[in-house]
């Protein structure tokens, strides 16, 4: 039985682009073995600009043209070969991968007083492995070559864990990769079951096969649900969030804002390419509700947990597991309804409003940390004043997260809100609502004796303007979020199936 | 007969399976491991897999077992989570139950005739020129794949290296790992080492010989080079390595750089990325094929070394960060 | 019955048995033995699919036989890792052992 070619995409510097940012990062592993941490750095900054500019590249061509981008690697067309793709989906991935991690790089920057990681030659490469498996998974359109892809995503991301070398650390490493591993091989798992179904690993290929069948098979139903385990354990979903909160509170700021600004975003990604891009209409629909209810238990208990925290890195990594239950929520409503669009939309700006929130807290709680020597909540009183644009970044995030516009929190949250009603899932409205105030509670909690005359004047040691600027700019980011309209984004329907991308297109 | 003998290697790897799952002693666990994987090693064979049954001994029995060897040692001091109660037990085993019905109905429930890609890389294989159909797999078709893992081989050993305890100098992870035999019984060790020293020589003469059959079909070479140099370290024939050496960057480096600059000249010599010359794409695959056997092996030697130990040059506590 | 689903039924026996290990396992070195028990056994099942799928003139599907080589090499990265992690945790308590001095309390 041999399935149908694909015919191949036009060779086009878009395409080549695609290739590009994955595996021009490669490059940042040379100076680890040859060269000092100090061109290590510059080189590592040099190719985040250069990924950031083929991100904004790719986005254009597929804005401009109206269609996806995509590139058969070697030339071979699936289901021999492997392709890359972008949508406007994906597009908006990249670029945000892309942004994300120069901003992170250039807080990370070396300078002075700048804490630097432990080991800036061994941060570096890890930032650019990163940079490649998350601009992988956010393209492939191969079952394996996305388990590749998240493989490469852990072994970079566990040892950003441990760079400081505490005791502390090694156990959430360690952690990390048990659970990770525990994720990729249900994942596989899945993967080998389709494959034995329909004899290929291509997304688009399964999901034409998959859609025209009358009953799907059982097999492939336990293949789904072993996937969505897989990657929510690696997400750090609910109820597999044990690992996250000391992971990402223990790891360096830089590394903390990483983390949960973009790592986990992918496994989340590729959770929702695989309901909605992937699996039947009938079985998204039954399964949607369910993933829906692991992402309410996520911003319920874990937003409880955030606000009974001590520690502010501990607090933002707790609301970290909360906030990614948002993306769940979206399944059900996203999947297969007519107005599908504004729940995708929803769910694609506060992925990125997000990234750019948590980034600017976790970078705003590094200085924090730096500047007092602790990050003790009882502590805080009078950061404020002492450091007013470290607390302010950190706010701005905060109220993005709450949902106060304007953000892009904000903005998402609507749009979940109107999805939410026009289908009548009013259990979804209630969590939505709830996880608001939660978040309100937590981000306040830091804010409002920050703002209050200190005890006794506070011991500051001077924490450097531009890395200060750094957080700043990205919580403005989640702030610029909230002017985009409040209707189904037309660029994230580009190359997409459902239809609602069809009408639009 | 053969399917009783299939049957007989599947139960047995069943109960081998269940020894190490509940064994208490961490090395005794480790051995049963490795007796795992020779006869996963086994069932490869009658799947009529030879290219997967090397893979499996070299690196899924052979290096993984001798990793977990070093840990065996560090297992037996470390502190001991509670162990899971009844309930967690009988939960566990109730899901592992669930999942292995479901799975078994899966298998039996597979589409008749089979959906395969068999056809379609017996058509494509004459255009790349090679014989071994899974080189050209691993090679050609889905390069992409194989460039990555050599990439996850780079990065797991920038994971490991970082882990080294940190001392003043140039480089974090410079020195030599800990001797291999410094925390298990070497007696144990030993014994194992003059086990596989055979095994690994017959694969090896395995490979030479497919190598002359099968054209470029020692991909997986690497692994047993590897496995051979870890066991010249074992019998201590070979001198610990000084993992800041030029050179042995350049081995580690070789093969994932070859593969990245051979597909990015795709772009110049033939129609685009990791797509190889018309009519010589035999020597160049050798050729890449070549630096990724030496940089796989080398690899994962080191991985099996582990990070840089304690140095002799260092007082204890020096480790200012 | 041939040999293929018989042993395709073996790799899902060792899936569960591995899937057991993992959640029962009571150290770091159980679960990741645990979780090489299950992979193995994950394997056995694509190999029993790409038997199944033998065609033009190969023993079977050579697309999972390579695609099982891969994921053995990044099977062992990954116990490396985790075996290395393992030993640096074990030196470290014992060094904190030994000299329970206040180490700079960190952000966690």
């Amino acid at each position: 039985m041999s399935l149908p070619m694909i015919a191949a995409p036009p060779p086009t510097l878009a395409g080549a682009l695609l290739v590009l940012v994955v595996v021009l990062p490669l490059l940042g592993f040379l100076p680890f073995f040859f060269l000092g941490a100090r061109i290590a750095e510059r080189l590592a900054l040099g190719l985040l600009a250069l990924g950031l500019i083929g991100a904004l590249a790719i986005a254009a061509e597929v804005s401009g043209s109206g269609a996806a981008v995509a590139y058969f690697i070697g030339g071979w067309a699936p289901p021999l070969g492997v392709a890359l793709r972008a949508d406007g989906f994906s597009a908006l991935m990249l670029a945000m991968t892309a942004a994300a991690l120069l901003a992170t790089g250039l807080f990370a920057m070396t300078g002075i007083g700048a804490a630097r990681p432990r080991m800036p030659p061994v941060f570096w490469p890890l930032v650019l492995a990163a940079a490649c498996a998350l601009n992988l998974a956010f393209t492939a359109e191969d079952l394996f070559t996305l388990f590749v892809a998240l493989e490469l995503l852990t072994f970079a991301a566990v040892p950003l864990v441990c760079l400081d070398g505490r005791p502390a650390q090694y156990e959430a490493a360690l952690r990390y990769l048990l659970y990770a591993l525990f994720g990729s091989a249900l994942y596989l798992l899945g993967v080998v079951l389709i494959y034995g179904l329909y004899g290929t690993l291509d997304i688009l290929l399964i999901a034409g096969r998959v859609a025209v069948e009358a009953r799907s098979p059982p097999a492939l139903m336990l293949a789904l649900a072993l996937m969505s385990v897989g990657l929510m354990a690696k997400a750090a979903l609910f109820p597999f969030y044990l690992w996250l909160p000391p992971a990402h509170a223990g790891a360096p700021a830089a590394a903390s804002a990483m983390l949960s600004a973009v790592v986990i975003k992918a496994p989340l990604f590729l959770l929702l390419r695989l309901w909605l891009d992937l699996a039947p209409q009938t079985l998204a629909f039954a399964a949607g509700p369910l993933i829906a209810a692991c992402g309410a238990g996520a911003i319920l208990l874990c937003g409880l947990f955030a606000l009974g925290q001590k520690r502010l890195k501990l607090m933002i990594a707790y609301s970290t597991a909360a906030q990614i239950g948002y993306l769940c929520l979206v399944v059900p409503l996203a999947a297969g309804a007519a107005d599908g669009g504004l729940a995708l939309t929803a769910g694609a700006i506060h992925l990125v409003s997000h990234a750019f929130s948590k980034a600017a807290m976790f970078m705003a709680a590094g200085l924090i940390y730096e500047a007092l020597g602790h990050d003790r909540m009882d502590g805080l009183r009078g950061v404020g004043r002492a450091l007013p644009v470290s607390l302010f970044a950190f706010a701005l995030g905060g109220a993005s997260l709450m949902g106060l516009p304007p953000s892009g929190g904000f903005t998402a949250k609507v749009m979940l809100l109107t999805a939410a009603v026009g289908q009548q899932a009013w259990w979804i409205v209630a969590v939505v609502m709830a996880g608001g105030l939660l978040a309100a509670g937590y981000v306040l909690k830091v804010i409002v004796p920050a703002l209050q005359a200190p005890d006794r004047p506070l011991e500051i040691t001077p924490v450097s303007r531009g890395r200060e600027m750094v957080a700043l700019a990205l919580a403005l980011g989640a702030v610029a979020l909230g002017f985009l309209p409040l209707e189904p984004s037309p660029f994230l329907a580009i190359g997409r199936p459902g239809a609602w991308a069809e009408a639009v297109q | 007969m053969s399917l009783f003998f299939d049957a007989a290697l599947i139960l047995l790897a069943i109960v081998v399976a269940l020894k190490v799952v509940t064994g208490r002693d961490p090395l005794t666990d480790v051995i049963a491991f490795i007796a795992y994987g020779i006869v996963l090693t086994l069932v490869w064979v009658r799947l009529a897999a030879v290219d997967v049954a090397l893979t499996e001994v070299a690196v899924g029995s052979g290096a993984t077992g001798l990793v977990l060897l070093r840990a065996a040692g560090a297992a037996a001091t470390a502190k001991q989570e509670a162990r899971p109660g009844r309930v967690t037990k009988g939960l566990a085993a109730l899901v592992s139950l669930v999942v292995f019905l479901l799975l078994a109905a899966a298998v039996l429930a597979w589409p008749k005739p089979q959906p395969s890609l068999a056809l379609a890389v017996a058509e494509h294989l004459p255009a790349t020129g090679l014989g071994n159909p899974i080189t050209g797999v691993l090679i050609v078709f889905r390069a992409l794949d194989t460039l990555l893992e050599t990439v996850v081989l780079l990065l797991a050993l920038v994971g490991i290296w970082a882990l080294a305890p940190d001392r003043t100098g140039a480089r974090a992870w410079s020195g030599t790992p800990a001797p291999l035999s410094g925390m298990t019984p070497s007696g144990a060790q030993v014994l194992l080492a003059q086990l596989l020293l055979p095994v690994g020589l017959l694969v090896t003469v395995y490979q030479f010989w497919a190598g002359a059959n099968v054209p470029a079909g020692a991909f997986q070479g690497g692994a047993v080079l590897g496995a051979m140099w870890v066991l010249l370290l074992l019998a201590r024939l070979a001198p610990l390595p000084r993992l800041e050496q030029p050179g042995l960057a350049v081995l580690v480096l070789a093969g994932p750089f070859a593969f990245l600059a051979t597909g990015l000249a795709g772009w110049v010599w033939a129609g685009g990325f990791l797509d190889y010359p018309e009519g010589i794409e035999k020597p160049v695959i050798i050729v890449v094929e070549a630096a990724i056997v030496v940089s796989i092996g080398v690899t994962l030697g080191l991985l099996v070394l582990g990070p840089a130990g304690p140095q002799a040059a260092d007082r204890p506590g020096a480790d200012a960060s | 019955m041939s040999a293929a689903p018989l042993i395709g039924l073996g790799g899902a026996a060792l899936v569960a048995i591995g899937l057991y290990g993992l959640i029962v396992g009571s150290d770091g070195l159980k679960r990741v033995l645990a979780f090489n028990i299950l992979g193995g056994g994950m394997f056995l099942v694509f190999g029993a699919v790409a038997r199944r799928g033998a065609d033009g003139g190969f023993g079977g599907d050579p697309v999972p036989h390579a695609l099982v080589i891969t994921g053995i090499v990044v099977a062992f990265s990954a116990t490396a890792l985790a075996v290395a992690l393992l030993n640096r945790l074990a030196a470290a308590s014992a060094e904190e052992g030994k000299a329970p001095s206040d180490t700079p309390g960190g952000p966690s």
